[in-house]
């Protein structure tokens, strides 16, 4: 069998593995707010430690 | 003196500024704030933006109804014993301090676990253990730090919201089949008889087969159901063409590769999915923090102070009031029923309902209309009727409010579309019928082909773009407009019809002129200082207009509600109120409000108020007179016809005492005319004028607040430059006709190869796209154009 089937199939899953993954962040609601995020991480240092874990929070809804 | 501006709120702190840890505060709440940060440690508040703070409010016993279990198990998101999660929407939320102090709440309060800002919709997403502390208490803090929610009945009956995601999904399908396809497929279009292309090609086009599936069936399908839709109501919109050119392409191309005639269309066909696709998400802009669709259940409150038999009281869900009950209403609460005053110094502003500007006084056995506000002191009700029964609450059920404009209203588009259609079905007949007397292999060919080329992306492609730019445009020029129809649907109006008050009048400020005997300076020392005391919102507004004067301690000073105030100082014994009040029986009685001084029990004048009309009216009204239709429909009494007259052109109709009803109803009458009526207000009393008319603006001071339904919302301050949006949504529908040209160009292009039955794959591929972007780029250009001339 000539490589470029393998070759094929691999970027295929590859490209359908970003793909999933993109649907999943739309699921998890990533594109709903696409503004706070980014004040979010300008926040000093020493702040990151109280607000780093709502990204884990916010996959509930 | 210079005066310096509050290290909270950013306010001017006037003569008197507070002093604390070398800041200085305009007001006890702005300090409290500050130390609760201080003490916490959260200062860095102030650091990320300068003043970010808003002045805490008085809330004594008004959020007593989040105890309650029914209107805590409606409000949050997610309910357990350890857990609870709650959105609570947050009007002040406004810059970078405000997402960190919000996200920062476990500092304040060890027992909320996370809290998560979404800047945009200015939600707060709260999470807390309600074993420890409970909703009330979360509410309570974000109120003592300035943040207070905004709790109404539109959050008591929506529920859990569901965000809408399906175009997100449908563009991800179509972009990335779009862009494995075009992989797959670039091979082929050097058409090298190469010995490794040879072999592989089916493989390829098997793939883009299997690529295309989804996204004709899944990325497409509004497409079709939209031209089912249309069909059946026999209207060849734009859809029509569109789903008839992606089905064409799909059994083309299948066909073409089942029986090994070439390598089909898939890429034309997903790269045109796509880019309607991108189109419509353009189209789309939503503005998260704005509500077009808010009736009376996003202004009343979800519970109300019941008093029961035994004196006892209990938040009830205002749902369940029944008729007969006894409802205490506090300062700044809204009356949620009509009903029967039974005590208390009841003073109405039912600038909600009537448009009224003034207040209403109200004696006990007086009926109460929903929707008034009461504004001084506590007051008890007996309520007559529920809510849903109650006078301003069935302005609702009429029918405009379930109409759904868009449907009512043939676009640029569509219009386009019915001619566009009926002649590329003409010129396939046409070349099929030539093709099938000289070569009629050829002809379904040809026919196929003109259906394919002749698919009006691009036409579909330059509506959404050019109002979607508008709409952006015309965003960031605080005019915030529901749809891109909206658009279209104001540069057909030809009738502009205003409201009065705090449309063109401004709610903050208003004017009064003194006519009477002059008073000597010590006279106006004293009364100023004695407005200084008073919290009466006509003293408010007298104060702020009278010249500055020294302040002095008043000897005496005392404040009759309801009737006036009186005071002395140094041998002036001042009173200031209402005619009867200050002894002044037989003065004219006039439509104005008035206010009257004595000193010394002597009469001295009266000040008479004016509404203040908004910066730039007069040059507005003087622009849009030659082209439009001018009325002014007012809630209010006739007391200001003599200023309107004077300001607005001679023949701009005035129009008083105006009911929400009648509103509505002059507007139907004159729709019925043929008028394309704009409808410009602001309060719920126009709300059913607003969803009547064409076009319905509402008006508002503050955006994040109040504003009925309507089509668009316009800041206050922009209110002059209206006469260039509406000339910009012109301008928005000739780039439209000038890129539906555009287009035409392409197809005759495409045309040509698609007639003479030489239409390549890769011809497609090339001329799809490039018609599609190039109309992108024009209509971007010249919005942004129109844009500049804007501001």
């Amino acid at each position: 069998m000539s490589v470029i089937y393998i070759v094929l199939t691999v970027s295929v899953i590859v490209g359908i593995a970003f793909f999933v993954v993109f649907l999943l962040a739309v699921k998890s609601g990533q594109y709903d707010d696409s503004y706070t995020p980014s004040v979010r991480m300008l926040f000093e240092d020493e702040l990151v430690k109280e607000t780093s874990n709502e990204s884990i929070n916010s996959k509930t809804d | 003196m210079e005066n310096k501006s509050c290290f909270h709120c950013g306010d001017d702190c006037g003569q008197h500024p507070i002093a604390f840890d070398d800041k200085i505060f305009c007001c006890n709440g702005c300090k409290t704030v500050y130390e609760i940060f201080n003490e916490n440690d959260l200062t860095c508040y102030y650091d990320l933006q300068q003043s970010p703070g808003a002045v805490p409010k008085e809330i004594e016993g008004k959020y007593d109804f989040l105890s309650r279990d029914n209107i805590i198990e409606k409000l949050t998101e997610f309910r357990s014993e350890q857990l609870e999660i709650v959105t609570l929407y947050i009007p002040h939320i406004h810059c970078s301090s405000c997402i960190w102090i919000l996200e920062n709440l476990n500092k304040l309060n060890k027992d909320i676990s996370d809290s998560q800002v979404n800047f945009g919709k200015k939600t707060v997403r709260v999470t807390y253990n309600p074993e420890a502390t409970n909703l009330k208490e979360v509410v309570l803090l974000l109120s003592t730090i300035g943040y207070e929610p905004y709790i109404s009945l539109d959050d008591f009956s929506a529920g859990k919201k569901q965000i809408n995601r399906t175009l997100i999904y449908k563009l991800g399908v179509a972009g990335f089949a779009f862009g494995n396809i075009m992989f797959l497929s670039f091979p082929e279009y050097f058409e090298i008889n190469e010995f490794w292309l040879e072999q592989y090609k089916h493989m390829f086009r098997w793939l883009m087969f299997a690529l295309s599936v989804p996204v004709v069936f899944y990325s497409a399908q509004d497409y079709f159901i939209s031209a089912f839709k249309g069909l059946r109501a026999k209207l060849l919109n734009i859809d029509v063409p569109i789903a008839l050119g992606i089905t064409v392409l799909f059994l083309r191309s299948t066909i073409e590769i089942v029986f090994d005639l070439g390598s089909g269309f898939f890429d034309s066909l997903s790269g045109l999915v796509f880019f309607l696709l991108v189109g419509k998400f353009f189209q789309q802009k939503t503005y998260d923090f704005l509500s077009f669709e808010r009736d009376y259940k996003s202004y009343f409150p979800i519970a109300i102070t019941k008093i029961n038999r035994n004196g006892s009281e209990e938040a009830v869900q205002v749902y369940d009031i029944k008729k007969g009950d006894r409802l205490l209403i506090r300062n700044e609460e809204l009356i949620p029923v009509d009903g029967i005053l039974i005590n208390g110094n009841a003073k109405i502003d039912y600038s909600f309902v009537t448009g009224e500007s003034q207040s209403v006084r109200k004696k006990s056995g007086d009926k109460l209309f929903a929707g008034g506000k009461q504004t001084s002191g506590v007051i008890e009700l007996e309520a007559l009727k529920s809510v849903e029964q109650s006078y301003l609450t069935q302005l609702w059920s009429n029918d405009v409010f379930s109409k759904n404009k868009e449907d009512q209203f043939s676009n640029i588009t569509n219009k386009i579309s019915k001619h566009f259609t009926i002649t590329i079905l003409t010129i396939a007949v046409i070349a099929t019928t030539y093709w099938l007397f000289t070569d009629a292999s050829k002809a379904m060919n040809v026919f196929t082909a003109v259906l394919i080329i002749a698919c009006p992306c691009a036409i579909a492609l330059s509506a959404p773009f050019t109002f979607g730019n508008l709409l952006r445009i015309f965003g960031k020029l605080k005019f915030y407009i529901k749809n891109a129809s909206v658009i279209e649907q104001l540069a057909h109006i030809n009738t502009i019809i205003f409201d009065k008050t705090g449309t063109i009048t401004s709610n903050k400020t208003s004017n009064a002129v003194y006519d009477g005997l002059s008073l000597t300076d010590s006279e106006s020392l004293v009364l100023k200082n004695s407005l200084r005391g008073s919290n009466h919102p006509l003293s408010r507004t007298l104060y702020q207009i009278l010249e500055e004067n020294n302040i002095v301690t008043l000897d005496n000073y005392k404040e009759h509600i309801g009737k006036g105030i009186e005071a002395t100082y140094d041998n002036i014994s001042l009173k200031v109120g209402s005619a009867s009040f200050v002894g002044n029986e037989d003065h004219n009685a006039t439509l104005n409000t008035t206010v009257h001084i004595s000193s010394n029990n002597k009469y001295k004048g009266k000040f008479t108020f004016y509404n203040s009309y908004r910066k730039g009216i007069s040059k507005l009204f003087n622009q849009l007179k030659n082209n439009y239709d001018l009325a002014i429909l007012s809630g209010d009494n006739e007391g200001e016809r003599k200023n309107l007259e004077k300001l607005l052109p001679a023949k701009t109709k005035l129009i008083f005492n105006q009911k929400p009803d009648d509103k509505l109803e002059f507007i139907k009458y004159h729709q019925n005319e043929g008028a394309k009526v704009l409808m410009i207000g602001d309060g719920l009393n126009d709300a059913g004028a607003l969803a009547q008319s064409s076009v319905g603006i509402a008006i508002s001071e503050d955006v994040n607040v109040f504003s009925p339904a309507c089509d668009a919302i316009l800041d206050a301050t922009k209110l002059n430059s209206l006469y260039k949006f509406i000339s910009a949504s012109k301008s928005g529908i000739k780039i439209i006709k000038w890129s539906f040209v555009l287009s035409f160009i392409y197809n005759v292009i495409g045309l040509y190869f698609a007639v003479t039955g030489q239409l390549a794959p890769v011809v497609a591929a090339i001329l799809m796209p490039l018609s599609s972007i190039s109309i992108v780029v024009f209509t971007t250009i010249c919005t942004n154009l129109i844009g500049r001339k804007l501001k």
